[in-house]
């Protein structure tokens, strides 16, 4: 195979990457400040996704415009999840979380399956099998779309968080929730808006996602593990490290895609996984844990 | 046999031998369909018994325990199609490989002192890692499964393991409530208190002078082990295994969902919860059977078991002991 196909898919893979990379922010802030694990991650993303794939079919409208949409709507659906259900479950141990987490998941998969359907569908972009040509380069101008979005979004999550008084406030409370009680902070509003903005981070993702790749009521469960996989390899709770865990994954899966065999990919990404847990378990870009 | 009832109340007794009789009489009273739902009731209360001892007595996640039952199913089936040798010498085999993996996983996770959530997705990294390679094992019918001779349903050949429901039903009850003996037994020895000591605290309890490593060490080969024989029989019980039905993390979910629901850390949590969820299950494909739409079913259930979570955290059985007077003398349960 000549070489430029290698690069070829390498960027195609780190396109995708930026992609996991914004999902598995939401994972990321989520457990960073409010300490819980969600694995219903996938499910709100697939849910982000048909609600992209509804704007798209009865108005139209492309899922990179839709982006802001269903990002605002799967903040709201955080939020009120936060504070209505997860809440209630904050003390309580590990496996609790975890189940309640997993049901949420249960409900969300069949309820998008009464909604939907089992059948995988896409939106037909008119300009999906375009492309660029850069030197002996080609590149998908869908996945150049996505993945430049995907940029964009982490780039104002970022930028929010470091320049925004309520992102600070966040970040606060992640760091010493008892502190921020004490100098005055609303903590249960900041973790309900934090479970939203990880909510909106999903539903972006998932209309970006779209794209690129069919909605199916059966891909939140992969998405969830594959977010895993990114912010451990990236380092739980690190943003960049959710990013450069992204961009890892998706790289490293689309050539072990070519160069292996397509069926092995995940392998790869839970063999890397294992590693970084018992190498470096705060992931790459972690801090160590206290 | 004085440890195993220590502290009992009387009435405790009396229910307890009503429960095994209706038990033993059950598969003479009941039709087909019910027996097959009593038989996997069983099964997932003995899984849930041998997930529970690692979570609920030494306080470690696993969220990946499908992967014993996978290398139990897989290992005595793969011999017994490959070289006809039954189930009760490969059973050995079985055990030592799940307890060897078990192993692995555990001293790879305390050697690096991961805990908790890391922990438990460790466990999930292992069990799809091996999902992977099983679907890329030629031996093991990769992804086209593998198939055990279909049995002769009428007869009852216990030494292969292979015959009627009813013989099925009273291996997997035998499992069950050996199960529960070897866990009442295990919770009440100083090894049941050294890993109390390290599921509240393991920092204190480290610094009390207990070999945290070496107890969760046990807990996880003892847990593993104990899941590989629910694999075997999950093998010789369905006859084929696929690596997506048997390896999957939904698979480890559904092991411990009933033990959550009946009650983490408690001795009958997991047999409550099987009784529980099992039968909701096959209650709300009956109701939802009619309507014919894809997804009523799981859309209850997890209302169902989100509900559980958020109303009854700390799980039904407490509840229903309390409301049996069955928690009054401290018998080893409810803390």
């Amino acid at each position: 195979m000549p070489v430029e196909v290698y690069f070829n898919v390498a960027i195609s893979g780190l396109l995708a990457g930026l992609i996991y990379g914004l999902s598995a922010l939401g994972l990321s802030v989520i457990f960073g400040v409010i300490r819980i694990v969600n694995f219903a991650h996938g499910e709100i993303m697939v849910i982000g996704m048909f609600f992209a794939l509804v704007l798209f079919r009865s108005l139209g409208l492309d899922p990179l415009l839709s982006v802001p949409i269903v990002a605002v709507v799967l903040f709201g659906f955080g939020y009120l999840l936060q504070t209505v259900v997860i809440e209630r479950v904050a003390h309580l141990a590990d496996h609790y979380q975890f189940l309640l987490m997993a049901a949420i998941a249960i409900i969300l998969i069949s309820a998008s399956l009464m909604v939907f359907g089992p059948d995988a569908q896409g939106a037909q972009l008119p300009y999906a099998f375009d492309s660029f040509q850069i030197g002996p380069l080609i590149i998908d101008k869908v996945r150049l779309y996505a993945g430049a979005a995907a940029l964009v979004v982490a780039a104002l999550l970022f930028a929010f968080f470091r320049y925004t008084s309520t992102g600070k406030a966040i970040r606060a409370c992640g760091d010493n929730p008892a502190g921020a009680l004490v100098v005055g902070l609303n903590v249960r509003h900041m973790y309900a808006l934090t479970f939203g903005i990880g909510a909106a981070c999903l539903g972006a993702a998932g209309a970006i996602i779209l794209m690129v790749v069919d909605a199916h009521p059966y891909l939140g469960p992969e998405y969830t593990l594959l977010a895993f996989i990114i912010v451990i390899v990236g380092g739980l709770g690190s943003l960049p490290g959710a990013m450069l865990g992204g961009v890892l994954i998706g790289t490293s899966e689309a050539l072990a895609g070519i160069l292996l065999q397509p069926s092995l990919k995940s392998a790869f990404s839970f063999g890397l996984l294992i590693l970084v847990l018992l190498l470096r378990p705060q992931g790459l870009l972690g801090k160590a844990s206290q | 046999m004085n440890r195993l009832f220590e502290g009992l109340p009387a009435r405790a007794f009396l229910l307890l031998a009503i429960l095994a009789a209706a038990l033993l009489v059950a598969p003479w009273l009941v039709n087909d369909y019910l027996l097959s739902v009593l038989i996997i009731v069983l099964y997932f209360a003995y899984v849930g018994q041998a997930w529970n001892l690692m979570i609920g007595f030494a306080g470690q996640l696993s969220l990946g325990h499908a992967l014993f039952v996978g290398i139990g199913a897989y290992t005595s089936a793969a011999i017994f199609v490959h070289f006809g040798i039954g189930p009760w010498a490969t059973v050995f085999i079985a055990v030592l490989a799940s307890v060897l993996a078990g192993s692995i996983i555990g001293y790879l996770g305390f050697r690096f002192s991961i805990r908790g959530v890391y922990f438990a997705l460790l466990t999930i990294a292992f069990a799809e890692f091996t999902r992977i390679m099983v679907d890329h094992t030629e031996w093991l019918g990769s992804t086209q499964g593998l198939f055990l001779p279909v049995a002769n349903r009428e007869s009852i050949d216990l030494l292969n393991l292979r015959g009627s429901p009813m013989m099925f039903y009273y291996v997997i009850l035998g499992m069950t409530v050996a199960a529960l003996v070897l866990c009442r037994l295990l919770l009440n020895s100083k090894l049941g208190y050294y890993w109390q000591a390290i599921r509240e605290d393991q920092d204190s309890a480290q610094a009390y002078g207990v070999n945290v490593f070496r107890y969760k060490m046990i807990a996880v080969a003892i847990s593993s082990g104990l899941t590989g024989i629910a694999g075997v029989f999950y093998a010789f019980y369905y006859n084929n295994l696929f690596p997506e039905t048997t390896f999957a993390t939904s698979r480890s979910i559904e092991m411990i969902l009933g033990t959550v629901v009946g009650g983490v850390g408690t001795l009958f949590g997991p047999i409550v919860g099987a009784f529980f969820l099992t039968p909701l299950g096959e209650l709300l494909t009956a109701l939802t059977d009619d309507i014919g739409l894809d997804g009523i079913k799981p859309f209850f259930w997890g209302i169902c078991v989100a509900g559980i979570v958020l109303f009854r955290p700390s799980g039904l059985w407490p509840w229903i002991a309390g409301l049996l007077g069955l928690d009054k003398p401290a018998g080893g349960e409810g803390k």
